[in-house]
């Protein structure tokens, strides 16, 4: 479904800001899997997925979703087949705009926008009904700016917003971490009922080890722009936070020899 | 009385200014000073084609799309070259001053008596008011009526026609694209396309504006833009005021206010105390001042107030 092959990207080349953030990613991500991606700060978990986004355009490698290459796409091209969740709950709704209005957006991604209404009674009725289910009491207040809402309450509707119209995948990028612990729980809950449901092809960035060993179908553990451990099928349901704890603990072991010499004993030892 | 009823014409009027106005800094957080050459090109394209002896309707649809024209090309520099919103602006509005100047060929053209909106006013007003008219006892002159009266039709109908077009899917977009960039990307709007879509409706607007005051007027001056964008701000703040809303159809309807409104306290401003024609534009920049720095002011007295003692 996903393949992505040897994906380089360096910010601020030539400068002493230099940073080698995908040294050579190649993966491939069967459809209806649900990836979780872990790996300490500066890792490149974040930038691996806005590269699939777009948000920028990837030095060397190529990205394929579905049989398109996207690898030369604007990142507003992409998302006919992306739907995604950003780690700030601002970033996914427009805080002046109704419920509705952003649902309607919503609900257009991947078609014409030409002169027809934007607001009808289909949307209004089946947008009651689904957010009904969310037990949040927003199905009255569907005409409220959603600017008002609290930030796991809007975190919930951006995922609605980005499932709304089935994507081929969909990114996740930390969208629980900027959340108190009940709304995280209550949003992390919702994500796998959507993704079960729809059995859609997930790839999630997380901090939390707790989440990766609760949910999705494989587990991808980053460290310096490479993918260092990935945790697929019996692997992946054998998984404890423990067995995380001692790969971090190899990375940081790893980290402490210095670049040349693990090069050489990588070479040797493979 | 014709004081008054002048005011308010010109109010109207530049509530198409207004409603330009209120798309790039309502709806893009851009002060566009393009406004300012934008304004003078339909002012400069109607009065040279009026001169050439074409109808007013034509006339008046090309300035406002010459005034599109100007909003494309500072909407291209903002988003394909990447230059700040303000600079593009200042850029646009600054080229403008020479290809308005081209345009004209002089530095001012008066309209003759006979061609223009101005002409049809007065042959209607000949037809349905008669030759003398009067509202509440004072004598008014026919032609100011019925160019107002046609102005608030216009802006009644145009008002509702952008009301129309912002609830559609393209314009809900639009909205959403000064709302939240990153969101509206992600449901795969180019930003780019709304901005620069945007800011063509913008000036095409302000550029109808234009047109129809140098109708209005009966002559077209390369100087009439200076200090527009200030008008519209004004106009639009004021109007925020009035209105004490962001909600589309309120902020369009103050939009309207504001520039009426305006207008009147303009017209009042310059007819008490020694002013003169020249002092226009410093009234217009100390209203907006106070327009703007108002609200900062109550907030601080407020806060200031003396909390009463439990």
């Amino acid at each position: 479904m996903l393949s992505l092959s040897k994906v380089r990207q360096t910010f601020n080349p030539g400068t002493v800001n230099e940073v080698r953030a995908l040294r050579g990613v190649s993966l491939e991500i069967a459809a209806g899997s649900f990836v979780v991606v872990l790996g300490s700060n500066g890792s490149g978990k974040s930038t691996l997925l806005n590269a699939v986004a777009g948000t920028f355009l990837i030095d060397e490698g190529s990205i394929v979703l579905a049989g398109h290459n996207l690898t030369r796409w604007p990142e507003h091209r992409r998302a006919k087949y992306i739907g995604r969740v950003f780690q700030n709950p601002f970033s996914g709704t427009a805080p002046n705009m109704s419920i509705l209005e952003n649902f309607a957006l919503a609900s257009r991604r991947g078609h014409r926008r030409g002169l027809g209404w934007a607001l009808h009674r289909k949307l209004r009725n089946d947008l009651r009904d689904r957010v009904r289910s969310l037990k949040m009491g927003l199905e009255d207040r569907l005409d409220n700016a959603i600017g008002s809402l609290s930030g796991g309450q809007r975190q919930a509707l951006t995922l609605l917003m980005a499932t709304w119209v089935k994507p081929d995948l969909l990114l996740l990028d930390e969208h629980t971490a900027a959340l108190d612990p009940k709304s995280a729980d209550q949003v992390m809950q919702l994500t796998a009922q959507i993704v079960a449901e729809k059995n859609l092809t997930t790839l999630m960035v997380t901090h939390s080890m707790a989440q990766a060993v609760a949910f999705g179908s494989r587990v991808l553990m980053m460290h310096q722009g490479q993918v260092f451990y990935d945790f697929a099928g019996a692997d992946k349901r054998r998984l404890r936070i423990d067995d995380l704890l001692g790969c971090f603990d190899d990375l940081r072991r790893r980290d402490l020899l210095d670049e040349s010499a693990a090069a050489l004993l990588q070479e040797q030892y493979g | 009385m014709t004081t008054l009823l002048g005011a308010l014409t010109i109010g109207l009027i530049l509530s198409l200014l207004a409603f330009g106005v209120y798309i790039s800094f309502r709806l893009y957080d851009v002060a566009d000073i393009t406004v300012d050459g934008s304004f003078t090109l339909g002012a400069a394209v109607v009065a040279v084609l009026l001169v050439k002896g074409w109808d007013p309707v034509s006339a008046t649809l090309a300035a406002a799309i010459a005034g599109a024209v100007a909003g494309l090309v500072t909407g291209l520099l903002q988003t394909k070259c990447g230059i700040n919103g303000l600079l593009s602006g200042i850029l646009v509005m600054t080229a403008l001053y020479s290809v308005n100047l081209r345009v004209m060929g002089k530095s001012n053209i008066a309209i003759p008596r006979e061609v223009g909106f101005g002409a049809w006013a007065e042959k209607a007003s000949h037809a349905w008011l008669g030759d003398e008219f009067s509202i509440l006892g004072w004598a008014v002159d026919g032609r100011d009526v019925t160019m107002c009266l046609g102005s608030a039709v216009l802006v009644m109908l145009l008002g509702l026609v952008l009301y129309a077009f912002f609830r559609t899917n393209l314009g809900t977009a639009m909205r959403a694209s000064g709302d939240n960039p990153q969101m509206v990307r992600a449901l795969g709007v180019s930003v780019d396309f709304c901005r620069i879509f945007g800011l063509s409706l913008s000036n095409g607007l302000v550029g109808l504006s234009g047109a129809l005051f140098c109708q209005y007027l009966a002559f077209a001056d390369a100087q009439m833009g200076i200090g527009m964008v200030v008008t519209g701000l004004a106009s639009v703040i004021i109007g925020e005021a009035l209105t004490s809303s962001r909600s589309l159809g309120l902020a369009l309807t103050g939009a309207v206010m504001g520039s009426v409104f305006f207008r009147l306290l303009v017209a009042i401003a310059m007819s008490v105390g020694n002013l003169q024609a020249t002092d226009l534009k410093l009234v217009t920049a100390l209203c907006l001042f106070i327009a703007l720095a108002l609200p900062k002011f109550a907030a601080k007295m407020k806060r200031a107030k003396p909390v009463p003692a439990a």
